[in-house]
């Protein structure tokens, strides 16, 4: 994909912002007034499912990219909000519920193609599922919030999709005992009194731990509560009260209220700040956005 | 006695802190081909003990360079300009195992596979498994980002582990990342890793433990040509399999394998493949079926699955005895360790071959196919005059042929000395200048293990003097 035209529309000056599908815009705070709108480019240049890759532009809905891999035979573990784009989902880095199965959507990202402060065009990590090559810049940029560089393009890590996938539901159920006796579920719910199991696989096999699980079938998840998003230890989640949805084995939380703001070292502090110096160091990317300050 | 080693002896202990010949002779190398001198030799225990070598190392002008158990094969421990170097061999406590959250603590000097055997009565492991893993530390995964044959499936180093206690190059102690699932901020812990110590010491690692798979079948694959073996990797991820491992060895490993070990490897076999497949038993069952019969359709000879664990063990052990077995050959090797896209795999082991009969070299290939993870084993007797010139000129030619496929330049061993002068070919100066921002946030002196991963040049101040035995 030709990065050259967003380089261009970076430029080297003036504060920019990059947009996506605006699904997450709230997160790290609102962005300065007066900073100038971009957007990365959007579309599919390659499928390779004998690589298990996919490279698309950072401005591609996760819907389109989802669309594209089911014709192919495959998946790729970014959750698919509404509009969300793949540079947008990126940049804020959480993960959606089926992070259990499939990790965290930072261990989906090979390469990173982004644009720089200085408006020049940076490669980070490898096309190659597996790459020790110097530093791990896209980890680094996997939820910065397009402030240490604006998300241009990916490699994603691609996997083959579940010959079969079901939901199944029920009450009375302890989910943390069920974890225990699953093998490798893709989601497992909790909102306090009933749990919500996502198992794929080979269909006998799914079958098979459903009756483990002595749960029923249904549709789908069930709707969040919206009003904040907590990271808890798996230990913590077993007290909660209140109404919530929690991501038993991995600890996001769907609550209705926000979570409170993070307690940050002051070493841990001293790094971000001395990043975003060296990477931005006239505080030109998405100005007001802060990693630290996401609730 | 200089007055640096009477501060660290004071800090940590007379015996803890060794600057005689013979230690400084042991600690010049890593298992590498490249050595440089040691300053002093340093044994902390604790957090605290580390903090004061790197506190006591700065007020005396030094750099420092900490270590594992010393088996990375990119000179990544090797000392450049006298140094301290700090050995973590002694911090070697599993500290806490919380089966329900399957999450283990542990010192850095904690043996790979020790943390597997110890978690594996709760039904656990640990999924990064490099062929060194009787031996090398978890200290030394996290510096490399270590793989082996399961990261297939399961991921390199950096996907299990959740957070790092640090000392940093400053001397101050902190955590990245966290047992929670969004720890706030950027994702300083996974930066950190494969950092190559770089970026600070991890003293106290949480890792993340993955259930033992219910079903496991490994299949042993033989071919009468390395084409159909490597055609059949690509052919079974396209097909939309994902084994946990799929390892290749071609005729000449097979053959220094089979003598060594007795696995009962097919010795007129071309190139085998190891296809390993986990988790439920219908789908193993399915997916075996499966692989057989690709295999079969690439031209495969036969296909067999293991009778029992024993000859799974058997296999998995005649796999990773691979590197002792080729001192059968020839008393010394250079092993590499580049990474191609599965279906450039072909056309780039004929390129390797090629390379190794113009350079009147053996060639040995024993590999994480499934990952295109080649490791071409460059076999010689240092005693011959001209060899050790003949195998970097090879190297090097590999490496190139590597990057130009569309691959990288480390899979698992890490760039460290080895590959420092390479990593222009993989990379521009805006890209490695921006590697280089992330390095002077956490070290902006350039105290920590300098001289390593970035190119000479790309650093004022560091020591550009490759050490001995190096041919970047």
């Amino acid at each position: 994909m030709d990065l050259m035209a967003l380089a261009d529309d970076v430029g080297t000056d003036d504060a920019v912002t990059c947009v996506g599908g605006r699904t997450q815009w709230h997160v790290g705070g609102p962005v300065a007034s007066g900073t100038r709108e971009v957007r990365a480019p959007a579309g599919i240049d390659a499928i390779v499912p004998e690589e298990m890759t996919v490279r698309c532009g950072a401005g591609t809905t996760v819907a389109e990219l989802d669309g594209a891999l089911a014709e192919r035979g495959q998946t790729v573990a970014l959750p698919s909000w509404d509009g969300a784009t793949v540079g947008g989902v990126l940049a804020v880095g959480r993960s959606g519920i089926r992070r259990l199965g499939y990790g965290p959507v930072r261990d989906t990202v090979l390469q990173l193609g982004v644009v720089s402060a200085t408006g020049a065009y940076v490669k980070a990590g490898g096309p190659t599922v597996k790459n020790v090559s110097g530093y791990d810049l896209c980890r680094l940029f996997v939820g910065s919030l397009g402030t240490l560089a604006i998300l241009g393009e990916a490699i994603l890590r691609t996997r083959p999709l579940p010959m079969a996938s079901r939901w199944f539901s029920g009450s009375g159920v302890d989910p943390f005992e069920l974890r225990r006796r699953l093998h490798a579920p893709t989601s497992l719910l909790w909102d306090g009194e009933i749990t919500w199991l996502l198992l794929e696989g080979h269909p006998s096999d799914v079958e098979a731990q459903r009756r483990i699980s002595g749960l029923d079938e249904v549709a789908g998840p069930p709707p969040f509560p919206t009003g904040g998003r907590w990271s808890l230890r798996p230990d913590e989640i077993r007290s909660l009260r209140g109404r919530f949805v929690a991501e038993i084995g991995v600890g996001v939380v769907h609550g209705e209220n926000p979570s409170p703001q993070a307690h940050v070292d002051s070493n841990v502090e001293c790094l971000h700040r001395r990043l975003k110096s060296h990477f931005d160091p006239k505080g030109r990317l998405n100005p007001g956005r802060d990693p630290l300050a996401v609730r | 006695m200089s007055e640096l080693v009477c501060d660290l002896r004071d800090a940590l202990a007379p015996d803890r802190v060794r600057d005689g010949a013979v230690e400084l002779g042991l600690y010049r190398k890593d298992a590498s081909t490249m050595e440089g001198p040691a300053g002093v030799v340093c044994f902390p225990l604790s957090t605290a003990e580390v903090q004061s070598c790197v506190r006591i190392a700065r007020r005396h002008g030094r750099s420092f360079v900490a270590r594992g158990s010393g088996t990375g094969l990119a000179g990544g421990a090797v000392p450049v300009d006298e140094p301290v170097v700090i050995v973590l061999t002694k911090m070697n406590r599993v500290l806490e195992v919380d089966a329900d959250a399957r999450v283990a603590w542990v010192e850095p000097g904690v043996l790979n596979l020790d943390l597997t055997r110890l978690v594996a009565p709760l039904g656990l492991h640990f999924a990064p498994d490099p062929s060194s893993q009787q031996s090398c530390s978890i200290g030394g995964n996290i510096a490399n980002n270590a793989g082996g044959p399961h990261c297939l499936k399961y991921g390199v180093t950096s996907t299990h582990v959740l957070a790092l206690e640090v000392v940093l190059p400053n001397g101050e102690v902190t955590t990245l990342g966290g047992l929670d699932p969004e720890p706030v901020g950027l994702d300083l812990r996974g930066a950190f890793i494969g950092g190559e110590g770089t970026l600070g010491i991890a003293t106290k690692i949480a890792v993340r433990l993955t259930p033992i798979p219910p079903v496991v079948r490994t299949l042993l694959i033989d071919f009468a040509s390395m084409d159909e073996a490597a055609a059949t990797v690509s052919a079974i991820i396209a097909d939309g399999l994902v084994p946990a491992a799929i390892e290749m060895m071609d005729a000449k490993c097979t053959r220094a394998v089979e003598d060594f070990v007795h696995a009962g490897f097919p010795l007129d076999a071309a190139a085998v493949l190891i296809v390993e497949l986990d988790g439920l038993a219908d789908g193993v069952e399915a997916a075996a079926v499966r692989v057989c019969d690709i295999a079969i359709a690439e031209g495969a000879r036969t296909a067999r699955i293991a009778a029992d664990d024993a000859e799974r063990a058997l296999w998995w052990k005649g796999r990773k005895s691979a590197f002792g077995a080729i001192a059968r050959i020839k008393p010394d090797y250079y092993l590499h360790d580049t990474v191609v896209p599965r279906t450039k795999l072909v056309e780039v082991l004929r390129a390797v071959e090629e390379i190794a009969a113009r350079y009147e070299l053996i060639v040995l290939n024993v590999f994480h196919a499934g990952d295109g993870n080649l490791h071409p084993l460059l076999v010689f007797d240092a005693r011959d005059e001209g060899v050790l010139e003949r195998v970097h000129a090879a190297g090097e030619e590999i490496i190139r042929v590597s990057v130009a496929a569309g691959g990288v330049l480390s899979g698992e061993h890490g760039i460290g000395l080895e590959k420092r002068d390479f990593m222009h070919l993989l990379f521009t100066d805006d890209d490695m200048a921006h590697q280089e921002h992330l390095r002077h946030s956490f070290d902006p002196e350039g105290f920590a293990n300098p001289a390593k991963v970035l190119p000479a040049g790309s650093r004022c101040g560091d020591l550009q003097r490759a050490p001995e035995g190096a041919w970047i």
